[in-house]
């Protein structure tokens, strides 16, 4: 059989299985067997390759599959669920990577055979160089902010904004030169470089709490990065995978926006919270925040009907799902109705909040929203706010002003009590204070929140 | 424009298409999966990483940017679905109990 036309029916079989895939991956019934779907697309692709005649030598390409197949196994395997953003931010720097490379290859391959560059190959292969690069580059920086190697915190000043700008220009510039004046080699190293230091500045000024939009943005970028690989190579399975990657990561970037009520343009060049907003601290005069402990905890949670979790960051820190759910537990057994209340973007990544308590085996119908517990919240006796800040600031709703201000939150302010256990009284990642410390109603348990939510539920099995 | 090139733009922007219309609705829950199942599949360049190491030929310089290539791409299949599947069987064992 000639394999030259199976491989592209193959290909074409395997795009339908990636689309199906996605579409399960939505549901919660499907989504074990759309993942699995579109392995099996994934795995006729690879073998569809392999067949095809353009391959002339196996030795190399067994010892690649074999070394990043063990390699991404373990990963996969041993990684912490509160580590998945790390894990996906690097995903998605390597899949960026590979596109970007298989671009040079065949860039470098035209170059050896003596051939000019034909305007649409050329453009492919600049436009696959700029996003595989842009992406790879952006993702180990916005890794690097997740594991605290890389400050978290906004970076932002004039210049680097006009190095980026400078550096964008002289991308494109030596993309033109190279496509239609027949630049040479040293150009298109030089828009390599350019295009990796352009991610490094595109992710840098973003701080950490805007980090669910980036690595959002980032999935999206790297679907983007493949089909422009399949652009280079003529093949519309990665046109069509890459495009739909595209598309999903697109999705999520703006569910992750509406969450903030910001616009992407606003995430990416607002530096939000690098020092610039108003009431940063200072201002704590005549503010008293009324710290409680663990035994007043217990009895204030023990008694009461309905309790409300809220698990932010923090949570993810501390790494203190289990915790939270063995308190929950103890406060079920009790009879007192428990609900944990997550806000979308609570965490690092999309979904962060779900994939932990998931992992603690919290039981699917005690999962709510916002939208679910705001109207309801005057009839909360307790909400229990455990390493989240931002997503808990009346200042929101009721400052105009505020860099925050229209952000959806959870209007823990309005339980009959709330605790807040924290660390300390310091300011979220907004960067502004949180009147709910202050309130009335409002408790603050200082600590780690595994180690607080261990000693209250210590003291709940006393009662 | 050659009509490669013009195919090429056509599947694109329909699969582009196509992919805005099949998630427009995702529940939280599910986020972190969709990102990461995705993921592995924007992985698909693992293809095109098998074409670069196999026609490289002499090239040694082709050869290694086809392995780079070829071992990150796999990275990103392998442990993007296997990632995933994992977090979907905790979603499915909680559902159970």
């Amino acid at each position: 059989m000639d394999f030259g036309t199976v491989t592209p029916l193959v290909y074409l079989l395997s795009a339908v299985l990636f689309i199906f895939g996605i579409k399960r991956l939505g549901h919660p019934e499907t989504a074990a067997k759309g993942n699995r779907l579109a392995s099996v697309g994934m795995l006729l692709a690879i073998l569809a390759t392999l067949l095809d005649r353009q391959i002339l030598d196996f030795t190399w390409i067994i010892a690649g599959l074999v070394a990043g197949g063990l390699i991404g196994l373990v990963m996969a395997k041993t990684i912490k669920m509160t580590a998945m953003p790390e894990m996906v931010a690097v995903f998605n720097g390597f899949g960026g990577a590979a596109s970007g490379l298989v671009a040079t290859g065949e860039y470098l391959r035209i170059m050896d055979m003596g051939g000019t560059l034909a305007i649409d190959a050329g453009v492919s292969i600049m436009a696959g160089t700029l996003i595989g690069a842009v992406t790879f580059s952006g993702s180990m920086i916005a890794y690097g902010k997740l594991q605290g190697f890389v400050t978290g915190n906004a970076v932002s000043n004039p210049f680097v904004r006009l190095l980026a700008i400078l550096l964008a220009a002289f991308a494109i510039g030596s993309a033109v030169y190279l496509v239609g004046f027949g630049g040479d080699l040293p150009f298109y190293w030089s828009l390599v470089g350019s295009a990796l230091i352009l991610g490094v500045l595109f992710v840098i000024p973003i701080g950490g709490a805007d980090m669910p939009v980036v690595i959002a943005l980032l999935n999206s970028y790297s679907g983007l990065a493949a089909a422009a690989a399949g652009f280079v190579l003529e093949n519309n399975a990665l046109i069509i995978s890459g495009a739909l990657v595209g598309a999903s990561g697109l999705v999520l970037t703006n569910i992750m926006c509406r969450a903030m009520n910001r616009s992407l343009v606003n995430v990416l060049f607002s530096a939000f919270g690098a020092g610039t907003a108003s009431g940063v601290t200072g201002d704590d005069g005549d503010k008293v925040a009324t710290s409680i402990e663990a035994e007043d905890s217990a009895m204030i949670l023990g008694y009461a009907s309905q309790v409300v979790f809220v698990p932010g960051y923090g949570l993810a820190v501390a790494q203190a799902q289990h915790k939270i759910r063995e308190l929950a537990d103890l406060l079920t057994a009790r009879g007192v109705n428990v609900k944990y209340c997550v806000h979308p973007v609570a965490g690092r990544m999309p979904g962060h909040m779900n994939v932990l308590l998931a992992e603690a085996n919290v039981p699917y119908d005690q999962l709510c929203e916002p939208e679910d517990v705001n109207p309801d919240m005057e009839n909360i006796d307790v909400a229990v706010v455990v390493g989240a800040n931002d997503v808990v600031n009346p200042l929101a709703r009721d400052d105009a002003s505020s860099p925050i201000a229209g952000m959806p939150i959870i209007e823990t302010d309005r339980a009959k009590t709330c605790i807040v256990i924290k660390r300390s009284l310091s300011v979220g990642y907004a960067a502004i204070d949180n009147p709910l410390f202050y309130k009335e109603n409002n408790r603050m348990f200082f600590g780690d929140a595994a180690d607080a939510l261990g000693l209250i539920a210590e003291e709940v099995k006393q009662l | 424009m050659t009509g490669t090139l013009l195919i090429g733009l056509y599947v694109f922007v329909l699969a582009m298409l196509v992919g805005l219309e099949l998630i427009t609705k995702v529940p939280p829950t599910l986020h972190t999966p969709l990102m990461s199942g995705s993921n592995a599949i924007s992985g698909i360049s693992i293809v095109g990483a098998l074409l670069v190491v196999g026609s490289a030929g002499d090239s040694p310089l082709m050869r290694w940017i086809g392995l780079a290539a070829l071992i990150l791409a796999t990275i990103n299949v392998v442990g993007g679905f296997v990632v995933t599947d994992r977090m979907l069987q905790m979603f499915k064992s909680k559902d159970a109990g």
